[in-house]
C-alpha cells in the first residue's frame, strides 16, 4: 500500500480552478518530485496536503488513514511535515530552540511544571536538548546551536528548516523548492543532504523543485503539473523525455 | 556549548532578580537612615505596581507579539474584585495576612478569567485591529465598574447597575461597591515589602514561562504563525494562555494598587487608556521582549516627574523631551553602534575574545 494516496483532488479560488483532478501515489521510502511551470499549482497542492486549504473535492490518505480536510496541526500529528518556499524560521529564537519547538508535541509537560521548575521539567528539557542536538549534528548545525536563526547563512537556514520539520517525527516530508536561491555547490550539498535524510531517517520525501539538475539527480518518480492538471507522471527519465513535458515546461 | 548557554539564561535571570533585591535593600537602607522624603516613600508601592504591569504587558507585547492597549482594564478587574473581597470579609477573616493573600488570589484569577474571555474574540484579530479592540474592552471594563453597585446582607450578594436603592438590601446590609464612588474603607495592606515580593513572583512566573516548552511555543507563534502551525503547535491555545497569564499578572498589580488606597474609584486616570498607554510606553522604552529593561523604564519614568517637581510648570514638558531623547538614544542605529563600541563588556572582554580567535 502506498504511503500517500491522493485522488480526485480539486480546489478553486473564485473562477480559477487551481488544482484539477490531481492524483498521486507515493510509496514508502520514495523520493518523489513535483514539477511544473510557475502558477501550475504545486504549492497549492502542498497547502492542500498540509491542511492550510481544505479541498473542494478529493481524498487524501496517509498510511491508509483519511486525512482529508483535517486541520494543519492534526495533519502534522498524523505525520506530514513541511518546509516553505520562502523560508519560515522562528527568526528571533536560537537555532536550538527552533528544533526544540519542532519537538513540541513529542515531549510533554504542563505549564505549571514549566513555571515551578518541577523535576519533570529538567528531565524532559534534557531529553529535548539531546534530541535536538542530535538532529543539529546530522545537519552539521551543532556549532551554531546558540545563534539566532536569522543570523545563519541562507543554505544553513534551509537545512535548519528541514531539521525542524524532521523533529516532529513525520512519515512524509514535503520540501517546497529547497534549492531556491542556492548556488550550484550548495545545491550539490543539498542533494546529498536530501538523500542522506531519506536513508538515515527512512523518510518518504515529496519535493517541489525548478532546478532540473536536482530533480533528475535525486527524484525517482515525477509528476508534472500544468495549469493545475497532471501532465505526465512516472519514472523520472521517462517523464523528462515526454514530448508534452518538454513543450510545456522544459522548452524545446 | 550546551552548558554555557544554559548558564547564560540562568545568569541573566539571576541578575534580574538580584537587581530587584538590591533596589529593595537600598531603599530600606535609605528609609532606615532617614534619607527619603515622605513623598518618595508614598511612591514606593505605586512603583511596584508599575513594574509588575510593565513585566506582565511585556509578556503580551514582547513574547506573544500582540499589541494590547487594554491592560489597565485587567488591572481594574483585579483591583475591584480583590478590594471588594477584602471589604466584605473584613470581619469574618481576622488575619490581615490571610485576607490579603486570598484577595490576591481572587484578583489574579478573576483578571486571568477576564483575559481568557476577552482573548477568545480579540486574539482572532491581528496588529492594529487587535490593539484597538483591546483598547475598547479596557474602556468597557472601566465604565461597567463605574456604574456597578454591590452589597452584601444576610440574603447574600446583591448587584445593581442603577443606584444604591435598587440593591434592595436589608437594613443591616453592607454596601461594598457604590458605583462611581467606588470602594471606600479597604484595608491598607500593601507595603513596599509585599510589592517587592510580588515583583519577584511575577518575574519568576514570566521568566520561567518564557524558558519552557510553553514559552517556546508562544515565541514560535510570534515569529511565524504559519510555521508554528506546520509543526503542530496549537496557536489559539498558546495565544490564549499567554494573554490570560498576562492579564492575571496585571490583576496582581491591581490588587497591590487597590490595597494601597483607602478609596478605590475607577477614573480615566488610573484605569483608563492613558494608563494602558503609559504601561505600553514602559514596555517599548525598556525594549519589547526585554523584561529587565521594561522594569527599569517603569522605575525611571515613574520617578522622573517627581524628581522634576521643582521645575513646576515645565515639569511635564521636560518629561516629554526626556522621553523622546531616551527613545532616540535607545533605538537609533548610530546610538546602538556607539554603545557597542564603548560597552563595558567589550572593553573588559577584549582579551578573552582575542584568545578565542
Amino acid at each position: 500500500m502506498a504511503l500517500l494516496e491522493v485522488n480526485h483532488l480539486n480546489i478553486s479560488f473564485g473562477g480559477l480552478h487551481a488544482v484539477d483532478e490531481f492524483h498521486v501515489s507515493i510509496e514508502k521510502g520514495q523520493l518523489y518530485g513535483l514539477i511544473g511551470p510557475n502558477g501550475a499549482g504545486k504549492t497549492t497542492i502542498f497547502n492542500l496536503l498540509t491542511g492550510v486549504y481544505k479541498p473542494d473535492e478529493g481524498i487524501i490518505k496517509l498510511d491508509g488513514v483519511d486525512i482529508t480536510g483535517k486541520k494543519n496541526i492534526d495533519i502534522n500529528k498524523a505525520g506530514i511535515a513541511r518546509t516553505f518556499q520562502n523560508i519560515r524560521l522562528f527568526s528571533a529564537m536560537s537555532v536550538l530552540d527552533n528544533v526544540k519547538a519542532g519537538l513540541h508535541n513529542r515531549n510533554n509537560y504542563g505549564t505549571m511544571t514549566g513555571i515551578l521548575r518541577l523535576p519533570k521539567y529538567f528531565k524532559v528539557e534534557k531529553q529535548m536538548d539531546e534530541e535536538a542536538m542530535r538532529l543539529l549534528k546530522v545537519f552539521d548545525l551543532d556549532k551554531e546551536a546558540d545563534y539566532l536563526a536569522s543570523n545563519l547563512p541562507y543554505g544553513k537556514q534551509r537545512k535548519l528548516e528541514i531539521a525542524r520539520a524532521l523533529a516532529t517525527n513525520p512519515k512524509l516530508l514535503l520540501l517546497d523548492e529547497p534549492a531556491a536561491g542556492m548556488n550550484p555547490n550548495e545545491t550539490e550539498e543539498l542533494m546529498n543532504t536530501i538523500r542522506f535524510v531519506r536513508d538515515e531517517f527512512d523518510m518518504t520525501i515529496l519535493l517541489i523543485e525548478h532546478d532540473m539538475k536536482l530533480v533528475s539527480g535525486i527524484c525517482e518518480e515525477l509528476t508534472v503539473l500544468n495549469f493545475g492538471r497532471v501532465l505526465a507522471q512516472g519514472e523520472t527519465s521517462e517523464v523528462l523525455h515526454d514530448p508534452q513535458v518538454i513543450k510545456a515546461y522544459l522548452g524545446e | 556549548m550546551e552548558k554555557k548557554k544554559m548558564s547564560k539564561t540562568t545568569r541573566s535571570n539571576l541578575i534580574t532578580y538580584g537587581l530587584v533585591i538590591a533596589c529593595y535593600l537600598i531603599v530600606q537602607g535609605m528609609i532606615a537612615g532617614d534619607m527619603m522624603s515622605n513623598l518618595m516613600q508614598g511612591l514606593l508601592v505605586p512603583l511596584c505596581v508599575y513594574v509588575i504591569l510593565a513585566v506582565s504587558l511585556n509578556l503580551t507585547v514582547g513574547i506573544l507579539g500582540e499589541l494590547s492597549l487594554g491592560h489597565a482594564g485587567f488591572m481594574c478587574v483585579g483591583a475591584f474584585t480583590s478590594a471588594a473581597f477584602s471589604k466584605a470579609t473584613m470581619e469574618s477573616i481576622e488575619s490581615a495576612g490571610l485576607r490579603f493573600f486570598l484577595a490576591l488570589l481572587i484578583g489574579a484569577v478573576c483578571a486571568g478569567i477576564f483575559g481568557f474571555l476577552i482573548g477568545i474574540p480579540v486574539l482572532r484579530l491581528k496588529g492594529d485591529y487587535l490593539a484597538i479592540v483591546t483598547l475598547a474592552f479596557g474602556e468597557i471594563i472601566k465604565n461597567i465598574v463605574n456604574v456597578l453597585y454591590v452589597g452584601v446582607d444576610s440574603n447574600g450578594i446583591h448587584f445593581s447597575t442603577k443606584d444604591m436603592m435598587a440593591l434592595g438590601m436589608e437594613p443591616g446590609g453592607k454596601v461594598i461597591i457604590s458605583g462611581a464612588m467606588g470602594i471606600t474603607g479597604t484595608p491598607k495592606a500593601s507595603t513596599f515589602t509585599i510589592g517587592i515580593i510580588l515583583i519577584l513572583v511575577t518575574l519568576f512566573i514570566v521568566l520561567n514561562l518564557v524558558h519552557s516548552r510553553d514559552g517556546r511555543a508562544i515565541m514560535a507563534i510570534r515569529d511565524n504563525r504559519i510555521a508554528a502551525e506546520s509543526i503542530g503547535i496549537n496557536v489559539t491555545k498558546y495565544k490564549l494562555k499567554a494573554f490570560a497569564i498576562s492579564a492575571g499578572l496585571a490583576g496582581v498589580a491591581g490588587v497591590l494598587y487597590a490595597h494601597n488606597l483607602s478609596t478605590l474609584t475607577a477614573l480615566p486616570k488610573n484605569f483608563g487608556y492613558n494608563m494602558s498607554i503609559m504601561i505600553l510606553v514602559f514596555v517599548v522604552l525598556g525594549g519589547i521582549g526585554n523584561i529587565r529593561g521594561s522594569m527599569i523604564a517603569a522605575v525611571v519614568l515613574t520617578l522622573l516627574p517627581e524628581l522634576l517637581r521643582g521645575l513646576n510648570d515645565y515639569r511635564m514638558l521636560l518629561y516629554a523631551i526626556v522621553l523622546i531623547v531616551m527613545m532616540l538614544l535607545n533605538w537609533s542605529p548610530k546610538a546602538i553602534e556607539l554603545r557597542e563600541r564603548y560597552s563595558l563588556k567589550r572593553i573588559f572582554g577584549r582579551g578573552k575574545k582575542e584568545k578565542e580567535a
